[in-house]
């Protein structure tokens, strides 16, 4: 399974670096909204709360652009047949799919993180760089996983572009919440981040229920 | 249908001939009656079915941003293939100098080619064609002969509306209208032209 699903995330990224369809849409988007919020509020810098809510916001409404691509050279160029007729795991699709949806979500992030530092943040990013760096990790994961489940819900239904951002954002909401309260005190400049181990707890545990959630649905989403 | 024989799909636009491919080759669930195919019985054990079928409908199933050689590598891959088998092919369908060059920039017959390519990677015993011919100039035709057609010993569910090649290509007939089966069996011209009427 392993092997196959590296074989198709490969197939993907060979194909999203020749198009560079997804991550400089989702790059552009994440920064474009960042320099809208610096003039829709009105401020030079945020923090605490509201830099938290800004940020995730942003990071998922991107994840947006990034599920709703994820499966479009299976959709318009028939590629799904030819994973369905094939002998293989079709979990490996799903592990695939997010995998590659991981590797968006990092990428965007690694340009967007320091944009939003320099355009919008006020607390230096620096000293607490590692722990912003574990909620993004799990939240990454868990968006991926979630995305990749609703892009495979929706890429055989017609008004799709509605439906991933109706089934997708609920679904997120606990990851928004979780993301969101773990960021906020590393945002205002505190040394101690108070009660992160909780929320990367929260975020480790939605991962782990959908990723098993996943598996065990994928495989019956697939079929007609 | 007995190994090594072809069946004629004959009918007229949304007669079901892609649905009934669609069916065999486990990509619909059958809303009612029976499949059989490769003695597996559809749905329920669809999976020993996937990967003995080779398919080759009104897409190419070619991802548009990968070459020709790289699309037969990714199926190679799925379906355990040896790359050396890819290139035999990439020789037998005349692609072997355009092998490199993304399928977008190809032609239509040289999509069909590669497409039947790939449609035969896994040396499946049962082919299902949908217009296999279709944007094929003769000399393409008579390439892809050995592949996928009578030449090729497999098994053929043969959907066409060329109705005088198709006959003479089939082994057995069968008709449809409206979803229904009208005509199975040994069959003549005149009998096929009425199920277009």
């Amino acid at each position: 399974m392993t092997r196959t699903a590296l074989v198709i995330l490969r197939k993907d990224l060979a194909i999203e670096v020749r198009t560079r369809e997804s991550v400089p849409a989702m790059t552009l988007f994440t920064v474009t909204v960042f320099v809208l919020f610096h003039f829709g509020l009105d401020r030079d810098t945020l923090e605490g709360e509201l830099a938290a809510g800004v940020l995730w916001v942003t990071l998922l409404l991107a994840a947006i652009l990034g599920v709703n691509r994820l499966f479009v050279s299976e959709r318009e160029q028939g590629g799904m047949v030819g994973l369905l007729l094939a002998p293989i795991d079709r979990t490996a699709v799903f592990v695939a799919k997010a995998a590659a949806l991981l590797l968006y979500l990092l990428l965007v992030q690694a340009v967007a993180i320091p944009a939003y530092a320099i355009l919008l943040l006020g607390p230096d990013l620096f000293g607490a760089l590692p722990e912003l760096l574990a909620v993004l990790a799990l939240a990454d994961v868990g968006l991926a996983v979630v995305g990749a489940l609703v892009a495979a819900l929706a890429v055989e239904t017609r008004a799709r572009d509605l439906i991933v951002p109706l089934l997708l954002l609920p679904l997120v909401v606990p990851v928004l919440i979780a993301a969101a309260s773990a960021t906020e005190p590393l945002f205002v400049g505190a040394q101690d981040a108070d009660g992160l181990g909780g929320w990367l707890a929260i975020l480790a545990l939605y991962d782990a229920v959908f990723v098993f959630l996943a598996v065990a649905v994928f495989d019956f989403l697939l079929e007609d | 249908m007995e190994a090594g024989l072809t069946l004629g799909v004959f009918g007229a636009n949304g007669a079901g001939k892609t649905t009934l491919l669609r069916v065999l080759a486990t990509l619909l669930r059958p809303h009612g009656g029976r499949a059989r195919v490769l003695d597996a019985e559809l749905p329920g054990e669809a999976w020993k079915v996937r990967g003995r079928v080779g398919y080759l409908g009104h897409e190419p199933l070619l991802y548009r941003e990968l070459s020709a050689r790289e699309n037969l590598r990714f199926y190679a891959r799925l379906h355990a293939v040896s790359h050396a088998r890819v290139e035999e092919l990439l020789t037998a369908v005349g692609m072997e100098r355009r092998a490199a060059d993304p399928v977008r920039e190809l032609s239509r017959g040289m999509v069909q080619r590669v497409a039947a390519a790939r449609t035969v990677l896994h040396d499946p015993p049962l082919l299902l064609l949908d217009e296999p011919r279709a944007a094929l100039d003769p000399g393409a035709a008579e390439l892809l002969e050995p592949l996928i057609g009578r030449e090729s010993g497999r098994t053929r569910v043969l959907v066409t509306h060329d109705l005088e090649g198709g006959l003479a290509e089939s082994d057995v007939a069968l008709g449809l209208k409206a979803g229904r089966q009208v005509l199975a069996g040994r069959t003549n011209l005149d009998e096929l032209r009425e199920l277009y009427r």
